[in-house]
C-alpha cells in the first residue's frame, strides 16, 4: 500500500507542476491578481507531495518490503537500519526521486519565503521551477519508477554495495543534491528575470541568499564526499579528478563565480548579462553532473548503474531546459539595459578577475572531463587525469588565490595603486616569509605547486582577516565575518592540500608480529589478526599498537579486511588516528605465504585541514547568508517605519 | 565484452573475487629502499591507469594486475631506468590510454591549448566590463 | 559586447551535448587493446610450470611456424568456457603456446585434467611480466603470431565457438 501511495503522491506532484506552469504562464501574460495569487499555494503543495513520495520510498526501504522491486534489487533485510534508510537513495530511482523532491521543496520554499522580488518576476520564476520539475517527474514516472512491484516477491533482497554501507551515504548524497538542485532556484530566477526583463540590484539581492544556500550545501557535500572517499577507498587519496568528482566540482565552481558576480550586481549594478548567464550555467552544470553520473558514459571509480536509455532521457531534458534558457538568454539579454562598467583597480575589478579565473577553471574541468569522449569520436582511446588538471587548473587556481587575498582589501569604485600596495604589505610579507621558511626548513623537497600553495595560503590567511583590522568587531556586519571565515577556510584547505602532498610519509610493509615499523613520528607494531563479526559482515581485524615518539602513550588501531555476503564483496576498512597535526592512516592487506601481513601505513601531516577548511567555507557561507537576510529584513522594517512616520 | 577483467571491473572492491589466490608480487605492496627512487616510482604510478579497474590509477588499485605493474615499475626504476622511459614502454604496449597525462598529438592539441584559449577568451570578454581609458586627463 | 558572443554559451552546450549523444548512441569500446599488434613479439623466456611440458621462449617463434599464444589462468572463469574451442583449434593443427598468469603447478594440472589440454607448452608468468610486455589487459586473451615472430592479431576475451574459424583462417594466413 505504501508504495502505491507514494506513486500516487508522485503523480499528483507531477499534475500540480503542470498546473503551476500553466497558471504561471497565464499570470505573467495577463497580469491578473487572482492568477498571480494562485501560483504560490500550488508550488507549496507540489513540494509537499514530492516529500510524501520520498517518505513512502524511505518507509518501504525501512520495512524491507521485498515486493517493491527497487527494495529487492538494492536492499537486504539483514542490513543495519541506517543503511536501509539511506539506501533509499543509494540507487538510481531513489536518488532521482530525492532529486525531484528537493526540486519541489526548493520551489515551495521560494513560494513561501520570497517576498522581496517583484511579483511578476517571482511568478515567472515559479513557472520556470515547475517546468524543470515537470520534466523530471516525467523521467521518474515513465523511465525510473521507484515504486514498481516485483512479482513474485523474492524472499530477500540482493543487498547494497558494501562500499556504500557507510554513514557517509546518509549525509553526502542529500547535501550534494540540495546543492545541485538548489541551483535550480538561481536558474529559475534568471529565467524569470529574462522573461520580465528585470535584471538589477533588487533581483540580485533577492537571488543572493538562494545561491548562497545552494553553495553552502554543495561545499558541504563535496567536502564530505572527499573525506568519505579518503577513508573508504583505502589508499589515502582525497581527490582523484574522477569524472563523478568533477561532476560535483563544476557546479561548485560556477556557483562560486555566481556568488561573487551577484555581489557586483547587487552593489554596483554591473555584470548584468554575465550574472544571468552564470545562473543558467551553474544549474546546467548540475544537470550535466547528474547526466554524467546517471548515464555512465565516462569510466569512473564510482561504479553506478549504467543505462543509456535513461542517459538519453536526461540528455533530452538537458537540451530542452539549458538549450532553451541559453537561447532565451541570447535573444533577450540584448534588451536588458547594459550594466555599469568599472575601473580596473577596484573591488568590482577584482571580482571580475575572480569570475574570469573561476570560469576558466570551470572550462578546463569541463573540457578535461569530456575530452576522452571527444577523442573516442576521433577514434583514439585517451585518459585525462591528475597530471592535466593539476598542471593546468592548478596554477590558475593559485593566481585566483592571490586575487582572492587582494580583492577584499580593494575599495569599491576606484582605488589607488600606492594605497593598495601599502594595505597588501603584510600579506605579501607573510607569503614571502612562509615560502622561504618552507623552502629552507622542509625535510623533503617541495614541489613548485605545493611551495606556491603553502606560501599563498599564509598570505591569504593574513589577508582574509585584514578587513576586520582596526574595526569595531561588535559592529562589523555579519556578512563580513562570513567572507572572512570562508576565505580563511580556503587558505586552510589549500595549506592542508599542499602540506599533506609534500610531507606525507608512506610505509608499505609485509609485517611480522611484534616487529615495529616506523612511519613519520609513529612506531607501529603489528600484534596479530583476529576475526570479528559485524551486523552483516565478518572481518579479519589487525591489532596495531601505535606509539608516538619515544615515550608517547600507546594506543591501538584496528584496520579490517571485511567480507560481505550480500552482495559478495571484500572491502578494506582503514583505521585512522587523528592528532592535532595530521592523521595516521592504516590499512590491512593480504597475508603472504610466510606468515606476514601486508600493511599500508601513511602519516599525513595536516591532511585534516583540507576538510576543516571546507567546513569553514560552508560556515562562512552560512554567516554571510544570515547576515544578508537580516540586513534585508532591517532595511524593509526601516522603510516601513519611515512610511508610517 | 566477456572476460575476467570485466568481472573485476564490477567488483573492484573485491580483489579476491576475481583474481588469483597467489600472494602479490614482491614490490607490489612494498617500497624501494631508496627514498628518491621510491618517490620517482610513486609519481609515475599515480599517472598510470589501471587496465582492470579502469577508473583508478595503479597507485590506488587493489587489482592483481595493478600490483604487478607497480612491482615492474619499481624494479625498473631500481635498475636505473627513468620514469620517462618506462612511460614510453607502457604507451608502446597499451597506447595513450594507459597514461593519465595525455601525450601531445594532433588529437590532444586542442586539450592542451584549452587553458590559453580560455584565458584569452575570458580576458577579452572581461575587458568589456572595464571602463575605457579616459581620453582626457582629469 | 558583440551580439554573436551571446550565442557562444549555447554553441558550447550543443557541442558538449553532441559528443555526449554520440557516445550514448554509439558507446566507445572500453576494451583496452594491445598496441603491439604488427610488432615483433618482445623477447622473453618463461620457465615451465607443469611437469612434462616445456616453457615458452620468444626465440622459437621466429622459426617459420605461425602459432597462437593463449594467455590464461586456472582461476579465470571465462577460460573454462574457452577450453573446448582451444581443443578444436588444436585438433585442426594449430600449435598453441600457453602463458599461465599468477598460477601454481597443482592448480594448472587440475585445470588441464578437467578442461582438456590444448597447449604445446606452458610458460609460468608469476607476476604477469610477459602479459604486460604483450600489452594484454586480462585473461583470457589470444595472440596470433606469424612465422617471423610478429604479432598479427589479438583476440580479447574467450574465443566463442563461432569465432574458431576466423581464428583458424587468421592463423593460416599468417604463414
Amino acid at each position: 500500500m505504501t508504495a502505491e501511495a507514494g506513486l500516487a503522491a508522485l503523480w499528483l506532484a507531477a499534475a500540480l507542476a503542470g498546473l503551476q506552469l500553466l497558471l504561471a504562464g497565464l499570470a505573467v501574460k495577463r497580469g491578473e491578481a487572482t492568477l498571480l495569487g494562485a501560483v504560490r499555494p500550488v508550488a507549496i503543495v507540489q513540494g509537499i507531495m514530492a516529500l510524501i513520495a520520498m517518505g513512502a520510498l524511505i518507509a518501504v526501504f525501512c520495512a524491507s518490503d521485498m515486493s517493491v522491486a527497487l527494495v529487492a534489487e538494492n536492499s537486504h533485510s539483514a542490513k543495519p537500519m541506517l543503511y536501509k534508510f539511506a539506501g533509499a537513495w543509494g540507487n538510481h530511482e531513489g536518488s532521482m526521486l530525492l532529486w525531484v523532491t528537493i526540486l519541489g521543496l526548493a520551489g515551495g520554499a521560494v513560494a513561501l519565503f520570497e517576498r522581496r522580488l517583484d511579483e511578476r518576476t517571482l511568478i515567472a520564476t515559479l513557472g520556470g521551477q515547475a517546468a524543470i520539475a515537470l520534466g523530471f517527474y516525467a523521467f521518474l514516472l515513465f523511465a525510473s519508477n521507484p515504486f514498481g512491484r516485483a512479482d513474485p516477491a523474492p524472499p530477500d533482497g540482493a543487498g547494497l554495495n558494501p562500499l556504500l554501507q557507510d554513514p557517509g551515504l546518509a549525509f553526502h548524497p542529500p547535501t550534494l543534491y540540495i546543492g545541485y538542485v538548489g541551483l535550480s532556484v538561481a536558474f529559475s530566477f534568471a529565467i524569470g528575470a529574462l522573461v520580465t526583463r528585470d535584471v538589477g540590484p533588487a533581483f540580485a539581492r533577492a537571488m543572493r541568499p538562494w545561491v548562497l544556500g545552494a553553495w553552502i550545501f554543495l561545499t558541504l557535500g563535496i567536502t564530505a564526499g572527499s573525506y568519505w572517499a579518503y577513508y573508504e577507498l583505502g589508499w589515502g587519496g582525497w581527490w582523484f579528478w574522477d569524472p563523478v568528482e568533477n561532476a560535483s566540482l563544476m557546479p561548485w565552481l560556477a556557483a562560486t563565480a555566481l556568488l561573487h558576480s551577484v555581489t557586483v550586481l547587487a552593489t554596483r549594478d554591473g555584470l548584468r548579462a554575465w550574472t544571468v548567464m552564470l545562473a543558467v550555467v551553474a544549474f546546467s552544470m548540475s544537470m550535466i553532473g547528474t547526466f554524467l553520473v546517471r548515464s555512465g558514459i565516462l569510466t569512473s571509480v564510482h561504479a553506478f548503474a549504467v543505462d543509456p536509455e535513461r542517459g538519453a532521457f536526461i540528455l533530452a531534458l538537458l537540451a530542452i531546459y539549458i538549450g532553451g534558457a541559453l537561447a532565451l538568454f541570447a535573444l533577450r539579454v540584448g534588451t536588458v539595459r547594459a550594466g555599469n562598467t568599472f575601473e580596473f583597480l577596484s573591488r568590482e575589478g577584482g571580482l571580475v578577475i575572480n569570475n574570469l579565473l573561476l570560469s576558466v577553471i570551470l572550462g578546463l574541468v569541463l573540457i578535461g572531463t569530456f575530452y576522452p569522449i571527444v577523442a573516442a569520436a576521433m577514434g583514439t582511446q585517451l585518459s585525462v587525469g591528475p597530471p592535466f588538471f593539476d598542471g593546468t587548473a592548478g596554477p590558475i587556481a593559485l593566481v585566483l588565490v592571490a586575487v582572492m587575498a587582494a580583492g577584499p582589501l580593494l575599495r569599491w569604485r576606484r582605488d589607488d595603486m600606492q594605497a593598495v600596495l601599502e594595505r597588501l604589505m603584510l600579506p605579501i610579507a607573510a607569503t614571502l616569509f612562509a615560502g622561504a621558511g618552507v623552502f629552507v626548513l622542509s625535510s623533503k623537497p617541495v614541489g613548485a605547486l605545493s611551495l606556491a600553495g603553502l606560501a599563498l595560503a599564509a598570505g591569504l590567511a593574513v589577508a582574509s582577516v585584514a578587513p576586520l583590522w582596526k574595526r569595531d568587531l561588535r559592529r562589523a556586519p555579519l556578512f563580513l565575518y562570513g567572507m572572512v571565515v570562508a576565505h580563511l577556510g580556503i587558505a586552510v584547505t589549500l595549506a592542508g592540500m599542499a602540506a599533506s602532498t609534500t610531507w606525507t610519509e608512506e610505509r608499505l610493509v609485509a609485517a611480522r608480529v611484534g616487529e615495529p615499523v616506523q612511519v613519520g613520528p609513529f612506531s607501529v607494531t603489528f600484534e596479530g589478526v583476529n576475526p570479528v563479526l559485524g551486523a552483516n559482515w565478518s572481518a579479519l581485524e589487525a591489532r596495531l599498537a601505535v606509539q608516538r615518539g619515544e615515550d608517547g602513550a600507546t594506543f591501538y588501531l584496528r584496520p579490517q579486511s571485511r567480507f560481505f555476503a550480500n552482495p559478495v564483496t571484500n572491502t578494506s576498512e582503514s583505521a585512522i588516528a587523528t592528532t592535532l597535526d595530521g592523521q595516521l592512516y592504516t590499512v590491512l592487506g593480504q597475508p603472504d605465504n610466510a606468515g606476514r601481513w601486508q600493511l599500508r601505513l601513511w602519516w599525513k601531516p595536516w591532511v585534516t585541514l583540507i576538510w576543516l577548511g571546507g567546513a569553514m567555507v560552508a560556515i562562512g557561507g552560512a554567516l554571510s547568508m544570515l547576515g544578508h537576510i537580516l540586513r534585508e529584513r532591517r532595511a524593509t522594517r526601516r522603510a516601513m517605519e519611515a512610511a508610517w512616520a | 565484452m566477456r572476460r575476467a577483467a570485466l568481472l573485476a571491473l564490477l567488483l573492484c572492491a573485491a580483489p579476491a573475487a576475481a583474481d588469483s589466490g597467489l600472494p602479490p608480487a614482491a614490490l607490489a605492496y612494498t617500497q624501494l629502499p631508496d627514498a628518491a627512487q621510491e618517490a620517482k616510482a610513486k609519481a609515475l604510478m599515480e599517472t598510470v591507469r589501471c587496465v582492470v579497474c579502469q577508473g583508478q590509477s595503479i597507485a590506488d588499485s587493489d587489482a592483481d594486475m595493478a600490483g604487478d605493474m607497480r612491482a615492474m615499475i619499481r624494479q625498473r626504476i631500481a635498475a636505473g631506468e627513468t620514469p620517462a622511459q618506462i612511460r614510453k614502454w607502457l604507451i608502446a604496449r597499451y597506447g595513450d590510454y594507459i597514461t593519465y597525462d595525455p601525450p601531445l598529438s594532433a588529437v590532444t592539441l586542442p586539450l592542451w591549448l584549452a587553458p590559453l584559449v580560455l584565458l584569452g577568451l575570458g580576458a577579452w570578454i572581461a575587458r568589456a566590463s572595464f571602463r575605457r581609458r579616459r581620453r582626457t586627463n582629469e | 559586447m558583440r551580439r554573436w558572443l551571446l550565442w557562444l554559451p549555447l554553441l558550447a552546450l550543443l557541442v558538449v551535448l553532441g559528443f555526449a549523444a554520440r557516445e550514448l548512441m554509439k558507446p566507445a569500446d572500453r576494451t583496452v587493446y594491445s598496441a603491439m599488434v604488427g610488432q615483433p613479439v618482445p623477447d622473453f623466456a618463461l620457465p615451465p610450470l607443469v611437469p612434462g611440458k616445456p616453457g615458452v621462449a620468444a626465440a622459437e617463434f621466429r622459426a617459420g611456424q605461425p602459432r597462437l599464444i593463449n594467455i590464461f589462468a586456472s582461476w579465470c572463469i571465462p577460460c573454462i568456457a574457452e577450453a573446448p574451442q582451444l581443443m578444436r583449434l588444436k585438433e585442426m593443427g594449430v600449435p598453441i603456446e600457453g602463458i599461465a598468469i599468477r598460477d601454481t603447478p597443482s592448480a594448472v594440472t587440475a585445470f588441464l585434467a578437467r578442461n582438456g589440454d590444448p597447449y604445446r607448452a606452458i610458460g609460468d608468468d608469476k607476476v604477469s611480466r610477459v602479459q604486460l610486455s604483450l600489452g594484454s589487459s586480462g585473461v583470457p586473451e589470444t595472440f596470433i603470431i606469424d612465422g617471423q615472430g610478429k604479432i598479427v592479431k589479438q583476440h580479447v576475451g574467450d574465443i566463442r565457438a563461432d569465432e574458431v574459424d576466423a581464428i583458424y583462417q587468421a592463423w593460416r594466413a599468417a604463414r
